[in-house]
């Protein structure tokens, strides 16, 4: 049963999707149930098999309808994709229960079955994209991933259409690029499947189509992650789209873009490739500090506190490359806890938001003052998510930035040092700017009024269960990883990170 | 040396989390049971704290490992006779400073008290485990914890005045605790290893200049919560906080963390002889050389007694690193035994001043003339505090004073002994003036009649008046500071 | 130079499309041509991935006498184009198509809202 897992987590929310479309014709009400199915279910396949992987020390091999590689389609699941798999899926599973109250709110009914469908095919795609172990099959998936998102994105509100139409330029011009390289490696090697290119690729490395190639790779699935200055699509598309879609896509679809930079550079190209014969992690590295740099002050300038958070991610993504630009296991242990650190961090802001907008219908930060005497939980929520990206231990967000550190100051590379430290304190005075509205509110008439009253009591918050329970999850998730960071870095990315 | 492995460090830093989160279910609408449990939590902390201190008399230290982390790092709890000393100064002072608190905020009817409490537990769970840290990821850890739940006590009134203030706090605070991250990284990377041992662990692990540059980066990153000079501008900001609050946690567990954690980082990860050899201890020594003195000259200019109060605070905290950065045994037993009793006596000093606001609103020296007349017994306890900072027996900051003095003369260095004698008179200076006033003013009009705090908040600084006295007679009575500090120079010093 | 220009004139082909298309994406103000920009950008990836696939002289991949009855006669490779890329670019075809569809719809939904497809026209009208 357990080796056919890698297919069945990718085929059962694509199975899903469609049922829905079909429940959906029938009964609206079916939509929801069947999609937190499929999506238990990926839960239950992404954990076994990161169980097998953790007790088996061996990659899990699948080859799609028989076909042997690398002829076939192959699926592989290692350790470092059994991880992300894992918490692609607990986080869509947690995101999917959160969405339903609010997609009350902000979709119309009759609209409904078509997002669950486009919900799983989303998930299908990140599923399928982090399994795979073919490059054009990743092309594929990203594809699917890419399309689902940019329908679902325009459900969003005003203005979304178009910055949906605009993602759609944008992510089409990556997936060529990625297409493109895929193109030159074959036409240089005459394979596609990842484990059989990477014996191929080191006798080749000097040849320029393949530096091409490998180019136009990292310049594809870069548009796709976001990374600066090819994130320019991000914080519209991300900002407009209904709040249960920013909470899914803003932390997954960037994290598994950078999984496929990880397993491009580190594990179809040889590590050696992008370190020494090129400096393309030194490139990225510089690349990802001007954009930390960039994204915190953007950051800084918003007042719409989505928008704000997708520069924040521009901002994570940034600290992802500086873990691979140190390219040593410091910095790469950094980058991978950093995926799923992050990918727990950002749902956990992203649905304070919409909570947020939920209960009060405002995302502009200036209106959240004393916000905390109204959504207590929230608010604290909202202190984890913030507090772990400014990275205040025990909290996960310090653990993969102090690996990060690590791997910088191993790499010698003190300007990344410093570009980390300083960017902590930019996102401690972003957050405490907003902590500091939500709680501490400078005083003003209102407040003079509400203290004469005597009528400061504490209102518990009027957001359903259904959407709270969820948050508080990934916010005791947010914890969890950081006090048990040690297990997973010794049971799980020890082992995926390559040997250099 | 002895390893005991024991939960009880981590039992003790729960209770205090635990309170925490019991204090914020409890909430507003019951106000008994919150406090209660903020005096639960403190009795509770502070005796399993004490029954570690046999341990540590017999010369054990305790190790709790709480998780493994990567390679060498893990989070642990370790108590040894240097964190047992600021253990159980923080821990018992937080158990006065709660009855305190209770009085203050309820007879001035301050708003958020629940909140007050909660971050009062959190702040003590930070502090406690700056004490117990056994390595410098664990400390960090707490450092941060501490930083960031005394924030809401400083901006507790939430007024702009006090909004600055907080975000100053956070400004120093958190810029200081990035150099600690850098320099705990290339601490790693240099030795791969975090864990404190007396007498230092990095020696040898880089070339001079390297680690220069990590001392300077550990002490402008500890320095900024130990108000070095020029680090110090959020500590006189921050007195806008309640008096309890700068009482417990800017005379002792916030800035007394600083203290603790330089001096950590001076005799446990670097050691004596090494620094030595680098010859950087007397750069630091010029340094707060510098800070003690100004210090002293601006508290000359405060009206506000909090911020008179406040610069005593930089200025002993300064002293304290002289007496460590002395690197003689006399000046490090002097500075350890320093940051207890300047604790107990600075705590009577601002508990004093709160006492003052609460029955006369009234926050100058210059409006308290006379006041000692209506106020004796509280008046009286700062003469007494007042006199011990100055260095007078029978108070306890004589002993600490006496062992710094001899510490600079066994490290052959008589330029800070003036340093620590002109300070002693500066002490004088602006402390006398205002025990004159108070007693010996006339004021028109009619003698005040005896008007006193409520007694929840004038038998606290009583308490401590008391072992402020207690301690100058009996040095290790009771918390056994003496011989805490004894050991700790021991263990350093290598000799046993 | 010109030796390569004439052997390897497809690739040229694509590399004009390719950036014919990559302009209009980014030049031209409306979202239409924008979209035949894009259109262009991918056909010409597919048509490069088609040309590498070809070989000059060679036959359809199809092997006479498989199925059990083959396996004794040698193959070259040489011999047949390459079906893989062609394979290859049927996905992409259909993921082109796709993409065309969704962008459609989106111009349709962003027409019947703003009344134009000019990309200033309808920033202006986001900004009131």
């Amino acid at each position: 049963m357990i080796e056919q897992f890698p297919a069945l987590i990718v085929v059962t929310p694509l199975i899903f999707a469609f049922l829905v479309t079909m429940a959906g014709l029938w009964n609206r009400k079916l939509c929801f149930p069947l999609v937190l199915i499929a999506l238990s279910a990926s839960v239950v396949f992404a954990g076994g098999m990161l169980a097998v992987v953790i007790s088996g020390d061996k990659p899990i091999h699948y080859y799609l309808g028989g076909w042997a590689p690398p002829w076939g389609i192959e699926y592989v699941i290692d350790h470092l994709n059994a991880l992300i798999l894992v918490s692609v899926a607990v986080i869509s599973l947690l995101v999917a229960v959160y969405a339903q109250k609010t997609l009350e709110q902000e979709i119309h009914e009759s609209k409904l079955p078509q997002f669950y469908t486009l919900f799983l095919l989303q998930i299908t795609g990140l599923f399928g994209i982090t399994a795979t172990g073919d490059m054009f099959n990743l092309y594929v998936l990203l594809e699917i991933a890419s399309f689902s998102a940019y329908a679902i994105i325009a459900m969003g509100e005003r203005g979304a259409d178009f910055a949906a139409f605009r993602y759609v330029l944008f992510g089409t011009i990556g997936a060529c690029a990625y297409l493109l390289g895929t193109g030159y490696l074959y036409i240089i090697t005459g394979s596609l499947n990842m484990a059989d290119l990477t014996p191929l690729l080191p006798h080749l490395f000097y040849s320029k189509a393949l530096l091409v190639g490998f180019a136009f790779l990292i310049v594809g699935i870069g548009i796709k992650m976001g990374i600066f200055p090819l994130h320019i699509w991000l914080p519209d598309a991300y900002t407009l789209a209904p709040s249960a879609v920013s909470a899914l896509l803003a932390p997954l679809f960037t994290k598994v873009g950078a999984y496929v930079i990880i397993r491009i550079m580190f594990t179809v190209f040889d590590p050696s490739f992008a370190i020494k014969l090129y400096p393309v992690t030194d490139v990225l590295g510089w690349l990802a500090a001007i954009g930390i740099l960039f994204a915190c002050v953007m950051a800084l300038a918003q007042s719409d506190f989505k928008r704000m958070l997708c520069y924040v991610i521009v901002a994570e993504m940034g600290y992802i490359l500086i873990g691979l630009a140190s390219a040593n296991r410091f910095g790469l242990t950094g980058a991978i806890l950093h995926i799923v650190n992050d990918m727990f961090m950002m749902a956990c802001l992203f649905t304070v938001a919409g909570a947020i907008f939920y209960q009060t219908g405002t995302r502009n930060i200036y209106q959240f003052r004393y916000l905390h005497r109204t959504m207590p939980i929230i608010s604290a929520l909202f202190i984890v998510g913030a507090l772990s990206v400014v990275g205040i231990p025990p909290l996960c967000g310090f653990f993969s930035k102090w690996y990060l550190i690590l791997g910088a100051i191993q790499a010698k590379q003190w300007g990344l040092v410093v570009v980390m430290l300083l960017s902590s304190l930019l996102m401690a005075i972003l957050f405490f700017r907003v902590i500091e509205i939500v709680y501490f509110a400078p005083p003003t008439d209102q407040r003079h009024a509400h203290h004469k009253h005597g009528k400061t009591g504490i209102v518990m918050d009027n957001v359903p269960l259904s959407m709270v329970i969820p948050m508080v999850l990934i916010g005791i998730g947010i914890i969890l990883l950081g006090i048990f960071s040690g297990v997973i870095i010794k049971h799980v990315i020890a082992f995926a990170i390559p040997s250099m | 040396m002895e390893i005991v492995h024991s939960a009880t460090p981590l039992v003790a830093l729960i209770a205090s989390l635990l309170g925490a989160v019991l204090i914020l279910l409890a909430g507003a609408k019951r106000p008994n049971l919150r406090e209660f449990w903020t005096m639960a939590a403190a009795v509770t902390q502070f005796s399993l704290i004490y029954s570690m201190l046999p341990h540590i008399m017999q010369g054990k230290i305790v190790v709790f490992t709480i998780i493994e982390l990567y390679q060498g790092i893990s989070l642990q709890l370790t108590v040894d006779s240097f964190g047992m000393l600021f253990a159980l100064l923080a821990s018992f002072l937080w158990i006065i400073v709660s009855v305190y608190s209770i009085g203050y905020m309820r007879t001035l009817n301050e708003h958020a008290q629940t909140r007050y409490f909660f971050c009062f537990a959190m702040a003590l769970f930070g502090a406690i485990g700056v004490a117990m840290a056994g390595n410098v990821l664990t400390l960090y850890m707490f450092y941060e914890i501490l930083t960031i739940a005394t924030f809401p006590l400083v901006i507790h009134k939430e007024t702009t005045e006090a909004l600055r203030a907080g975000r100053k706090y956070l400004a120093y605070l958190l810029t200081g605790a990035a150099f600690v991250l850098f320099s705990m990284g290339l601490t790693y990377y240099l030795t791969g290893s975090l864990d404190f041992i007396a007498g230092g662990f990095v020696a040898g692990s880089g070339s001079q200049d390297l680690l220069r540059l990590l001392f300077v980066a550990f002490i402008i990153g500890f320095g900024s919560k130990a108000a070095i000079m020029p680090l110090h501008e959020w500590l006189p900001s921050a007195m806008v906080a309640p008096t309890p609050v700068s009482a417990l946690l800017h005379a002792v567990a916030v800035v007394k963390a600083g203290v603790f954690c330089c001096l950590r980082v001076i005799l446990y990860i670097f050691g004596p002889e090494l620094l030595m050899n680098l010859g950087l201890w007397i750069l630091l020594a010029c340094f707060v050389s510098i800070t003690i003195i100004v210090a002293n000259l601006i508290a000359l200019t405060q009206d506000n007694l909090k911020k008179r109060l406040a610069f005593s605070t930089i200025n002993n905290l300064s002293i304290i690193i002289l007496g460590a950065a002395l690197l003689s045994p006399d000046g490090i037993r002097g500075a350890m035994l320093h940051i207890s009793f300047h604790g107990f006596m600075k705590i009577t000093l601002f508990m004093c001043a709160g006492a003052i606001y609460v029955a006369t609103r009234k926050e100058n020296i210059s409006e308290m003339g006379g006041i000692g007349r209506q106020m004796p017994f509280t008046m009286a306890a700062f003469a007494i505090g007042a006199a011990g900072l100055t260095g007078i027996p029978p108070v306890c900051g004589f002993i600490s004073k006496w062992y710094l003095c001899l510490g600079t003369l066994e490290a052959g260095q008589i330029i800070f002994l003036f340093v620590i004698i002109a300070s002693a008179l500066l002490d004088a200076a602006y402390f006398f003036p205002v025990i004159y006033n108070a007693f010996f003013k006339k004021t028109a009009g009619k003698t005040p009649r005896i008007k006193e705090a409520p007694v929840l908040l004038v038998a606290p600084l009583i308490v401590t008046t008391a072992f402020s006295i207690l301690f100058c007679m009996f040095p290790d009575a009771f918390l056994h500071f003496f011989s805490l500090a004894t050991r700790s120079v021991q263990t350093i010093m290598g000799v046993l | 130079m010109i030796d390569t220009l004439s052997t390897h004139y497809n690739y040229w082909v694509f590399a004009f499309l390719l950036v014919v298309g990559l302009y209009s994406m980014m030049a031209k103000n409306n979202l239409m041509k924008k979209l035949i920009g894009m259109n262009i950008f991918q056909w010409a990836i597919i048509l490069y991935f088609i040309s590498i696939g070809a070989k000059r002289g060679a036959q359809i991949p199809i092997v006479a006498g498989a199925h059990g009855q083959g396996e004794e006669l040698a193959i070259h490779a040489a011999e047949y184009i390459n079906p893989l890329p062609h394979v290859l670019m049927l996905t992409a075809i259909v993921v082109g198509v796709a993409t065309t569809g969704i962008s459609l719809a989106l111009l349709i939904a962003i027409y019947k809202k703003y009344d134009t497809i000019e990309e200033d026209e309808i920033i202006q009208r986001l900004q009131q």
